[in-house]
């Protein structure tokens, strides 16, 4: 129980309760799908200080279930903002809390693993709320993507630019897609048509696109069979890139096991280490399942990236078959620029495949 | 990467004396330098003039060399050492030029001497604003506009391109001296002339103007494997225009949102890579427009900083530490991060707190000096405070300045309101509070300072907090507002302020203390740990506020708490950090768990690994009373932190806690002038006939009786309002009508004046029975110039045995009456045959770092066992300390920092730093002291002499020796005749006003090589001043006082026999006596 001040949209959420270490961007956080179903937790306490606006939307709406932080701001200040927080949550009806000791909170977290919780304006009393946390639904074994993903196709094409410069076709899975991914794509020039998570691989194939994408979401990649299903087509028949639950779909559909960490990374301080070049990437990160590399054949797929922090694998490539995946955020948004060069990666990589149908992007 | 085995050994340069712009926060990086190259295996040789610092302590480093940080002394030391390299980047803007005319000349290829870090290529770009700003523009960023100028016709027609308001900065001045902001074309072509007169080179570099823009820093890591990381985000409160170190900084940045952050963060990285800094830490400043965004560089410090000090305090993330290794080869992912032990340095921390730095200034010291805060830096300390919340930390952060004044009882006058929040002085705040009282609108106060709404917003929701107190009393004040008002960062202080008095009497901090903790509103500690939490902490460093979960968790074992002494300011400085870190190395070894408390995030006491915990906080009685409650220590001191932790002893030791050495009653006792006096009466010890008087008339009597000159101050001293010397009844009522205003409820305090007395400074040690002199200083000027401000020799040279050994027998009374455990410092005036004490101060004086490294005996180390209860016979003393080769302190003024203020010294104290200089003989351990303090002393030349009546018998011979050197004397008319009558030829020159060319005309074209120029007394003073600013100008020699012009004359006839050899501290204390010194430290 930790007893705060309600902020932003009167009333009662619940869901898991995760944190992020950023110290700014929460409107990104707010509005990045892959926090559905979950309650996120600023470290930082301070929030709201910049305000709002549409550039920093990453998709159509808050997806977060509630917010907490320690202090939210009465007046945003920064020639950016178009509508102060409060506002803002209000008019999204995200249920937001405030004052409460937010370290302890994520001592707490850190300590016992994430869980379900509750933010209540209207029920104060600590064994209902405790009843309804306990009955509020966990991540795990629920297809939380199909709750998020578009329900019909949509086309972006790529912005016009040098007629020299190569374009793609690339298909984008949308299992929850932030629109920064989106805008990389657009960077490197890809015409994107975004398909609903369901989209069976035979209808991509049919599309004869120079590259799919398999996008972030929320939650738990084991009960998206599916989606596992049509990658395991997709694969060697055109270039495959995926970030976040993507990655894990990648992880899965090689052969491999998730298994969920105790609290997950959320935060855009998190080093990579990109075992190829050895470099260290600063990076932006949020998920709580991970991919399991003792799980993946060696022969088969390479490990490409680890994090310094906790050792976990962040990124796998194919051997044999043109397909890469990353566990965190290289479009960032909010979060360090460090990673933009895997998409350029996936460029050169359907640049390849589609001159030689070479099967992979040489180390 | 792997650590380079090609290096064996790596000469670290230092950045020599404390002065304003380059303070203790190059000790703190130094010493982490030096302990992170020898932890690594390296050997390491280190060079700094400043004998203050811990980074010179002989344990530090393996040879240790107090000399002057010229090219010629420090290539000496790289002939002797031969270094593989040289680390140029921590010892500050002196040890990177140092670096830069060492490479430039060609001295490190001579001696196959490799620059790590950053090579001379890199320096160059970053420390050239024209070179940098190309770079900028090749990679794409924008710079200030700007032009060079090289006469006032080009600068006139370059306006038209910069328009005004204008920065102007003179190329190759000292610290941007001589630079200003020019707001009408009157005060441009003032600035500018100016700029080109004082220009070596005149030429100036006039910039456009970016005042009110938002400002920025980032500090920034990079490895040899090129990984580059940002460690902290900084934002100024302060906008544009005011200098970071003179700007209320907070970390992290609190207005920018992560789209904005990060096109800054991609800035910095692309930067540190364009000037190619290849590896350790750098800062780099922004500036944003607030009206759209647009980011402009201002400038990149290839080295660690100030700022990267306190971005390392800020974070955890020990910046000059981590510097050092990867200066050696290792990437940033081969470092463990410290606090989490499991995670690597190749990360980005993240703060779950907000941190407010706040500077201090010391203009009351300097009346005639301009307070307005601009491009260039004034202030002489700082205060760092953590909170949760900004405004928990800035009010932390307020009351950790010891103004002796909360914000709401500044004193302000309304109908400078205006004037004041437009001109950004020390003085601002203040007036900012003032407005938000009176319901300003935000728009108002922010159209006029330009300061972040956001910034004033959590101002204002501090002031409306107070007005909800204001409404009640203490009988009324619910429960819920005062938990609030402490969460907000309220002091029990201000609360008892703010509320409501009832029934006319008011509200004591002590009864609002009783209600908070009635009602359990406690707080509690968190720890800085680099990550939010995210992981876990091992390192206790530790911060309060009042959250609900506490992470202290006190050990059972015994400790000892050590009180630090809070911001530098002029009096108390790095010699009692130094004192501080001392005090927790000596416990640390006899066993004890030490705990440092301390605000000032320049020190080496406030690293997290000086002490075994660590709580950063104001030194005020609530919040050391808080600690106490939580630690339970077994003892704590106070006598090693200055004033600051003295001034609580006697009501932390009411209050039942602990307090070990010498007891504050006797403390208390040694400054009350009264029943002190009584004292040495009893002892038969005599002093300065004195007196006190509250009004001018009783001032008059008393003075009468005394007889003139008197020396007089106010006996309690806010901010050190000045003591001065009276020499009329005139003077004395004038000084009367303005001290007395300083602090109406304490008395003025009157001296006999000794006049012509020479005087000297005693340390010593004690155990409550047993005395130890560990050092007896003779100071070069007379008494009536500043302990503090007066170079002094140890041991000394001109005193006769018997009245050395009376000073002795005076102290060792004093010691045993006072009952004294640990350290004592007194002072004694020798007039003719007799020996006055002025007066005695029973803790750590400013002189122990000194006196140690003269003795090799680290007298602080010593003084805590003693506090312990060990015996000084059992630490193996039992005979005063003798002092082989000759040690002379010389100290370090801020004038060049302050246009128009006299150099002419007194009884107050005006210096920020000191210098050692060390030899076998008095004559070169002086020069090395001038030196090392920025007065080369010539060999040959021309010297002026001008001195008052009283001084022109002691002249002659002075004037005698410095001709028979073979130079040529100028003097001014009287004293000129004055030779003339004596038997003295020189050429008499005129004053400014009696025709040219004049003394000022010669000094500027620089004719003239030493300067002799005593003041003339209050009348003709501004002539004199006039003579002595453009010595300092030009960096001409000047002595202001006779003795120290026979020292300087001596220094001369020693430096035309014999040169300059440098030698380690190492060596001057040989082996077997460190040895020694070893056995007992290690208890
Ligand atoms: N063009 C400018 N317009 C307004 N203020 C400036 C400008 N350039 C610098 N300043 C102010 O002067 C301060 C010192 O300038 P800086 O270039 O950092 O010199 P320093 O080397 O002394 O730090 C900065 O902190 C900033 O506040
Ligand atoms: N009676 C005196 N006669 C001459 N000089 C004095 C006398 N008293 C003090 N002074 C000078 O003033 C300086 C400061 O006085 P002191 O009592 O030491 O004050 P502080 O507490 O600032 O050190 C001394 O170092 C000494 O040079
Ligand atoms: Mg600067
Ligand atoms: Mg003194």
């Amino acid at each position: 129980m930790f007893a705060g001040r309600a902020f932003g949209h009167p009333g009662e959420t619940a869901g898991e309760v995760v944190f992020n270490t950023s110290m700014c961007g929460y409107q990104e956080i707010l509005t990045d799908p892959s926090y559905a179903g979950q309650i996120v937790v600023m470290t930082y306490p301070h929030i709201g200080n910049y305000g709002t606006n549409e550039k920093d939307e990453e998709s159509q709406r808050p997806y977060a279930e509630g917010f907490v932080a320690r202090e939210f701001s009465s007046i945003s200040s920064n020639w950016r903002s178009s509508e102060e927080l409060e506002s803002y949550l209000k008019r999204h009806k995200i249920v937001a809390i405030c004052g409460v000791d937010t370290r302890a909170l994520v001592r707490h977290i850190r300590s016992l693993g994430a869980m379900r919780g509750v933010i209540s304006s209207v029920d104060a009393d600590p064994d209902r709320l405790m009843e309804k946390a306990r009955s509020a639904r966990s991540m795990l074994g629920c297809d939380l993507a199909s709750w998020v993903t578009c329900k019909d196709p949509y086309a972006i094409a790529a912005p016009p630019r040098d007629p020299a410069e190569e374009k793609f076709r690339v298909i984008a899975y949308d299992y929850g897609i932030k629109r920064n991914i989106l805008n990389n794509l657009l960077r490197i020039g890809c015409d994107l048509l975004v398909v609903p998570a369901s989209t069976s691989a035979e209808e991509v194939l049919s599309l004869s696109p120079d590259g799919v994408f398999l996008s972030n979401g929320p939650g738990d990649p084991e009960p998206l069979g599916y989606a596992v299903a049509n990658i395991r087509k997709l694969l060697g028949r055109v270039p495959v890139f995926g970030i976040c639950l993507g990655h894990q779909l990648m992880g899965l559909a090689f052969g491999g096991k998730t298994y969920k960490l105790k609290f997950g990374h959320r935060g855009g301080n998190q080093p990579v280490k990109n075992l190829l070049t050895g470099k260290v990437e600063i990076t932006a990160q949020n998920h709580g399942f991970a991919v399991d590399p003792d799980s993946l054949n060696s022969n088969e797929v390479a490990c490409t990236h680890m994090n310094l922090n906790d050792q976990t694998l962040e990124g796998i490539r194919h051997r044999n078959l043109p397909a890469f995946s990353v566990q965190y955020h290289p479009e960032a948004s909010p979060g360090p620029h460090d990673s933009h060069y895997l998409f350029d990666q996936f460029k050169r990589l359907m640049l390849k495949f589609r001159k030689y149908q070479c099967p992979s992007e040489p180390i | 990467m792997p650590k380079r085995t090609d290096l064996k050994k790596i000469l670290i340069i230092g950045s020599g004396p404390i002065v304003i712009g380059q303070a203790c926060e190059f000790d703190y990086s130094g010493t982490q330098a030096c302990k992170a190259l020898k932890s690594e295996g390296f050997k390491v040789v280190l060079v700094n003039s400043n004998p203050a610092t811990i980074m010179t302590d002989p344990e530090l480093a393996d040879r240790t060399y107090i000399e002057p940080l010229t090219p010629e002394s420090v290539s000496a030391i790289i002939a002797r050492e031969r270094p593989d390299a040289l680390l140029p980047t921590v010892g500050g803007q002196t040890g990177l030029n140092v670096s830069v005319e060492l490479a430039k000349s060609g001295v490190l290829d001579h001696y196959g001497v490799e620059m790590i870090g950053a090579k001379l290529r890199a320096v160059e770009i970053a420390e050239d604003r024209r070179l940098f700003k190309d770079a900028m523009t090749e990679i794409g960023l924008q710079s200030a506009r700007s032009q060079i100028v090289k006469n006032m016709a080009e600068a006139k027609e370059c306006l038209s391109a910069i328009g005004l308001p204008a920065i102007i900065r003179p190329s190759f001045t000292l610290g941007g001296f001589g630079g200003g902001t020019a707001f009408n074309t009157e005060e441009y072509e003032f600035i500018v002339s100016r700029g080109l007169d004082i220009s070596p080179v005149h030429e100036v570099l006039v910039e456009q103007s970016l005042i009110g823009w938002k400002e920025f820093e980032l500090e920034v890591m990079r490895d040899l494997a090129d990984n580059v990381v940002i460690i902290c985000p900084i934002e100024n409160f302060d906008p544009m225009g005011v200098h970071t170190g003179d700007s209320i900084t907070v970390a992290p940045a609190q207005t920018l949102s992560d789209k904005e952050y990060q096109q800054m963060r991609d800035a910095a990285i692309r930067i540190i890579r364009k000037v190619g800094v290849e590896t350790g830490g750098s800062n780099i400043q922004f500036a944003v427009n607030p009206e759209n965004g647009d980011l402009v560089v201002i400038e990149m410090n290839p080295r660690v900083s100030r700022s990267s000090a306190l971005a390392s305090k800020a974070t955890g993330f020990p910046i000059a530490k981590i510097a050092a290794k990867l200066a050696v080869g290792l990437a940033l992912d081969e470092i463990p991060n410290d606090i989490t032990k499991k995670t690597p340095a190749s990360f980005e921390p993240t703060i779950d707190y907000v941190v407010v730095k706040i500077p201090k200034w010391n203009f009351e010291k300097f009346k005639e000096a301009d307070p307005t805060l601009g491009i260039q830096m004034k202030s002489v300390g700082e205060v760092m405070a953590i909170g949760r919340t900004f405004k928990e930390a800035f009010l932390k952060a307020t009351r950790s300045l010891e103004k002796g004044k909360t914000l709401t009882s500044e004193k302000v006058f309304p109908k400078n309101l205006d004037h004041f929040l437009v001109t950004p002085m020390p003085e601002r705040m203040a007036y900012l509070h003032y407005a938000l009282c009176a319901d300003w609108p935000l728009e108002e106060i922010h159209r006029r300072t330009k300061i972040d709404p956001w910034f004033l917003n959590q101002l204002k929701e501090i002031v409306d907090m107070g007005k909800r107190l204001q409404e009640h009393t203490r009988a009324d004040l619910p429960p819920e507002l005062l938990r609030e008002c402490k969460r907000q960062g309220f002091s029990d202080q201000s609360i008892a302020e703010l509320l409501r008095p009832a029934g006319g009497n008011g509200v004591s901090e002590i009864q609002v203390r009783q209600l908070r903790r009635e009602a359990g509103i406690r707080p509690v500690y968190k720890r800085v740990d680099t990550c939010a939490a995210e992981f876990e902490s091992h390192t206790p460093y530790l911060y309060s506020t009042y959250e609900s979960e506490c992470e202290a968790n006190p050990t059972a074992a015994k400790k000892i708490m050590v009180l630090g002494s809070g911001p530098n300011r002029i009096g108390q400085g790095i010699e009692f950090d130094y004192c501080c870190c001392h005090a927790a190395f000596a416990l640390k070894e006899a066993g004890y768990e030490t705990i440092m408390v301390n605000c000032n995030p320049e020190t080496v006491s406030t690293d997290y690994d000086t002490s075994d915990r660590l709580y950063f906080e104001p030194l005020t009685f609530e919040d050391v009373m808080e600690i106490v409650e939580v630690e339970k220590p077994d003892g704590v001191i106070v006598q090693f932190g200055g004033q600051t932790p003295l001034n609580l002893a006697l009501r932390l030791q009411r209050a039942g806690v602990p307090i070990i050495g010498t007891a504050p009653e006797s403390i208390d006792l040694a400054e009350d002038r009264k029943r002190f006096g009584r004292l040495l009466q009893d002892l038969k010890i005599p002093q300065p006939q004195n007196g006190t008087a509250l009004c001018p008339e009783e001032a008059r009597e008393v003075a009468a009786a005394i007889g003139y000159p008197v020396l007089v101050r106010p006996s309690y001293v806010l901010g050190g309002r000045a003591m001065s010397i009276v020499y009329d009844e005139a003077s004395l009522d004038d000084y009367m009508r303005t001290a007395v205003e300083a602090s109406p409820e304490h008395p003025v305090l009157i001296d006999r004046f000794l006049e012509s007395a020479f005087e000297y400074d005693v340390d010593a040690l004690c155990d409550g029975d047993q005395v130890v002199i560990a050092g007896v200083m003779e100071h070069i000027e007379e008494a009536g110039i500043h302990s503090g401000d007066s170079t002094c020799v140890l041991p000394p040279v001109m005193i006769d045995h018997v009245l050395l050994e009376r000073m002795k027998q005076y102290a060792r009374r004093l010691g045993r009456e006072l009952k004294v455990v640990g350290l004592m410092n007194i002072q004694f005036a020798i007039q003719k045959e007799t020996v006055f004490v002025l007066e005695v101060n029973p803790r750590a004086s400013r002189t122990v770092p000194y006196v140690s490294k003269a003795t090799g005996i680290p007298l602080a180390k010593i003084a805590a066992r003693l506090m312990t209860g060990e015996k000084l016979r059992d630490l193996g003393f039992v005979e005063d300390l003798r002092v082989r080769h000759c040690f002379v302190k010389s100290p370090v003024f801020p004038f060049n920092k302050f246009p128009g203020v006299d150099t002419v010294l007194g009884p107050e104290m005006k210096s920020t730093g000191e210098v050692m200089g060390v030899a076998d003989g008095f004559g070169i351990a002086f020069a090395k002291a001038q030196l090392s303090a920025g007065l080369r002393l010539p060999r040959e030349g021309t010297v002026f002499v001008s001195v008052n009546d009283r001084d022109k018998p002691g002249l002659l011979p002075i004037a005698k020796d410095l001709q028979s050197l073979g130079f040529r004397l100028l003097a001014t008319g009287g004293t000129q005749q004055f030779l003339e009558r004596n038997g003295v030829q020189s050429e008499r020159v005129f004053k400014a006003g009696e025709g040219r060319p004049n003394i000022i005309d010669l000094i500027k074209s620089r004719k003239i090589d030493l300067i002799i120029n005593t003041p003339w007394g209050e009348r003709s003073r501004h002539e004199g001043r006039a003579i002595r600013r453009a010595a300092i100008q030009h960096t001409i020699a000047g002595i202001t006082t006779l003795s120290g012009a026979a020292a300087a004359a001596n220094a001369i006839r020693t430096l035309r026999r014999e040169n300059f050899t440098v030698q380690s501290l190492q060596e001057y204390h040989h082996a077997e006596e460190s040895q020694r010194t070893w056995l007992y430290v290690k208890g």
